[in-house]
C-alpha cells in the first residue's frame, strides 16, 4: 500500500440505493464528513429504474414514482455535500476500517471511522437447459434495459416467477411494448400482491401456477420455452408440456443479498431462508459483529425500499451517536421512532416472515455476543 | 378451472363482495361510487389521503384493508390514479337508461379520446363488451396516470375493469 494515497473520511456509505442514500443524509446532516461510494455510474440504485408508483405510507413517499423519490434523495445529497464516489467499485476492506476502492482502473484506500454496507441484493439464478441462450435475462436486467437504456430486449417474453419482482416487470415490459405471454411459477399459488397479478390478469395475461420450465431451445438465441406442469412436489408432470413461442425468457425467483464485503471483513453470518440466505449478524443499531461496520437495506436480509430507507437511518443515526456526533438519548429517540415505522410494516401476511427474521438475527446476535 | 385470486389474480364475485372496499349492490345501483379492489393486507395507504370526503378509512395498522364508507363516497374518482397498485375503479351503474361508466386507472401508450370505440375487457383481459370513451383525465396530480371512463352496457358495469391495449407498431417502439 506504500505508494497509494489514504484518503479519509467520517462515515463511508458503500451502495447509492435507497438505504444507503437515507444512511448518508442522516450521517450528514448530523454533520459527520460523509462518502457514498457506488459502483454503477449512476446513484439510486433499483430505484432508478422504478417508474412505477410505490406502495406504503406518506412517511415512505407512497405514490410517488420510485424514479422520482430516488431524484429527491440525489438532491438532499448534493445540498448535504456528501462526497461521492460514483462508478467506483469496493473492492476489499482491511483492518475493518479501510475500503480499498477501484475508479477507472486506479485504486485508492479510504480509511473511515464507520463504514455503512448498503449493498443490496443479486437476483438468484434458475438453471435450466438451455438457459444459456441469448435471451434468458434476470428480471432486474431486462428492467435496466427498458427503462434505464430504453431498449426492448425482446418481442415476446416470458416471466418465470409470480413474486412482486416478476409481476412488476412484466407489466413494465407490457408497457414498453413487449408482449408477455405467460406468467409462470412452480409454487401452487400467486406469492405477488394480488394487485399486481390482478394488472397482469386485466392484461389477459395468464398466470400459470405449478408450472415451470422444462428446457429453452433456439439455433442462437431463444426461439421458445417448454413449459410443464408440476405436482405439490415441485415434479414435472408427465405430457403436459406447452411450447410458448418466446424470444426472451425472463427469470424472477428471488433475491440474494449482497454481502461479499461483510464477509470479508470477518463479519459473522447466519442463514435466514425468509431474508434470502446468509445475512450478517447485527443488533437493533445496525451494527454488524465488527466493531464500526453497519448493514442496511437489502444486504441485511431481502425486504423493500421503504424498510431499507429505516434501515440505513439508523445505521447513520449509530454511527454518528458512536462518533459522538449526537446525543444518546436523541439517537434512542430518532431509533425508537424509526423502529416504531418498521412495525408496522413488518405484519401481516407478508410482513411477519420477515419480522421473524429480523427477530432471529437480534437473538443470534445476542447469542453471540454472550460467547465472547 | 382454478379459481380465486390467489390462483389466477383475478377476484372472484364472492371475493370481490366480501372486500370491506366494495360498495354494497343497493349502494352502486343508484349512481357512482369507488370499488376498491385490494385484498390482501400489505403496508399502504395512499388512498386513504386521497379522499376529500373521508369515505376511505384504512387507519392502524397501515396493513388494514381500506374500507369504503358508501354513504360518504361521491364517486369523485380522486382516488382512482394515486393507489399505487390501481385497484380503485368508479363505477356509475346510473349513467343512462341502458349505460353504466366505468374508470379505471390506465398507463399505456398510445393513450385513447374522448369518443372512441373500445373492446372492454373484464378481470381477465377477456374482452366482454363494446364501450365507448366518455372521459379521458390526465391532470398534473395523477402524475401521469391516466382515468379513462368507458360507458358500457349496464349489464356489464360490475364486470368490465378496463379496455385492450391499443397495438403498439413496430415503428412506435
Amino acid at each position: 500500500m506504500g505508494s497509494m494515497s489514504m484518503l479519509t473520511t467520517d462515515v463511508a456509505v458503500v451502495g447509492a440505493g435507497p438505504a444507503g442514500l437515507y444512511a448518508a443524509i442522516e450521517a450528514a446532516k448530523a454533520g459527520a464528513k460523509t462518502t457514498i461510494i457506488n459502483e454503477y455510474v449512476e446513484p439510486g440504485g433499483q430505484l432508478t429504474k422504478q417508474i412505477h408508483k410505490f406502495f406504503g405510507s406518506k412517511e415512505h413517499a407512497a405514490g410517488v414514482r420510485g424514479i422520482d423519490i430516488s431524484a429527491k434523495l440525489l438532491g438532499s445529497i448534493d445540498e448535504l455535500k456528501v462526497e461521492k464516489r460514483m462508478g467506483t467499485l469496493v473492492w476489499s476492506i482491511f483492518h475493518s476500517n479501510i475500503l480499498a476502492i477501484a475508479h477507472n482502473g486506479k485504486s485508492e484506500m479510504l480509511r473511515a471511522n464507520k463504514i455503512i454496507l448498503a449493498t443490496g441484493a443479486s437476483e438468484n439464478a434458475f438453471a435450466f437447459p438451455g438457459w444459456t441462450l441469448p435471451g434468458v435475462m434476470g428480471a432486474g436486467a431486462a428492467q435496466t434495459l427498458i427503462n434505464l437504456q430504453r431498449i426492448l430486449p425482446g418481442n415476446r417474453v416470458l416471466m418465470v416467477g409470480a413474486g412482486n419482482v416478476g409481476l412488476i416487470v412484466a407489466f413494465q415490459l407490457l408497457q414498453a411494448g413487449s408482449e408477455v405471454v405467460a406468467v409462470v411459477d412452480a409454487l401452487p399459488y400467486i406469492s405477488g400482491y394480488c394487485v399486481h397479478s390482478a394488472k397482469i390478469a386485466r392484461a389477459g395475461i395468464p398466470i400459470l401456477t405449478s408450472h415451470t420450465v422444462k428446457k429453452a431451445y433456439g439455433e442462437i438465441s431463444v426461439e421458445g420455452v417448454m413449459v410443464v406442469k408440476v405436482d405439490n412436489q415441485c415434479k414435472p408432470i408427465p405430457k403436459s408440456e406447452q411450447d410458448m413461442k418466446v424470444d426472451t425468457i425472463c427469470i424472477a425467483v428471488g433475491l440474494t443479498p449482497l454481502v461479499e464485503l461483510a464477509w470479508l471483513a470477518n463479519c459473522r453470518f447466519t442463514w435466514v431462508a425468509s431474508l434470502g440466505g446468509y445475512v450478517p449478524l447485527y443488533d437493533d443499531k445496525m451494527e454488524t459483529t465488527v466493531k464500526g461496520i453497519y448493514v442496511a437495506g437489502d444486504a441485511a436480509g431481502i425486504e423493500e425500499a421503504s424498510t431499507a430507507m429505516e434501515e440505513g437511518s439508523i445505521a447513520a443515526i449509530s454511527a454518528v451517536e458512536s462518533l459522538g456526533l449526537m446525543t444518546q438519548q436523541r439517537a434512542y429517540a430518532l431509533r425508537a421512532e424509526a423502529y416504531e415505522r418498521l412495525r408496522s410494516f413488518r405484519i401481516g401476511p407478508f410482513g411477519k416472515l420477515r419480522d421473524q427474521g429480523k427477530q432471529f438475527i437480534w437473538r443470534e446476535r445476542q447469542k453471540y455476543a454472550e460467547r465472547i | 378451472m382454478q379459481r380465486g385470486f390467489k390462483l389466477t389474480g383475478v377476484l372472484t364475485d364472492a371475493e370481490l363482495h366480501r372486500l370491506p372496499g366494495a360498495p354494497s349492490v343497493e349502494r352502486a345501483a343508484k349512481g357512482p361510487v369507488a370499488v376498491i379492489e385490494c385484498a390482501e393486507e400489505f403496508p399502504c395507504d395512499p388512498c386513504e389521503y386521497s379522499c376529500a370526503y373521508g369515505a376511505i378509512i384504512v387507519g392502524q395498522p397501515i396493513i388494514n384493508l381500506p374500507c369504503l364508507d358508501e354513504d360518504s363516497c361521491t364517486g369523485c374518482g380522486k382516488c382512482i390514479a394515486q393507489c399505487p397498485g390501481f385497484a380503485i375503479f368508479v363505477m356509475n351503474l346510473n349513467y343512462s337508461k341502458k349505460e353504466a361508466t366505468v374508470s379505471f386507472p390506465y398507463e399505456f401508450l398510445p393513450t385513447y379520446k374522448a369518443g372512441e370505440v373500445v373492446n372492454a375487457v373484464n378481470r381477465s383481459g377477456k374482452v366482454i363488451t363494446k364501450g365507448k370513451v366518455v372521459d379521458v383525465k390526465n391532470l398534473t396530480n395523477q402524475d401521469r396516470t391516466v382515468v379513462i371512463t368507458i360507458a358500457v352496457p349496464k349489464e356489464f358495469g360490475w364486470d368490465v375493469r378496463g379496455i385492450e391495449r391499443k397495438e403498439v407498431k413496430a415503428y412506435d417502439r
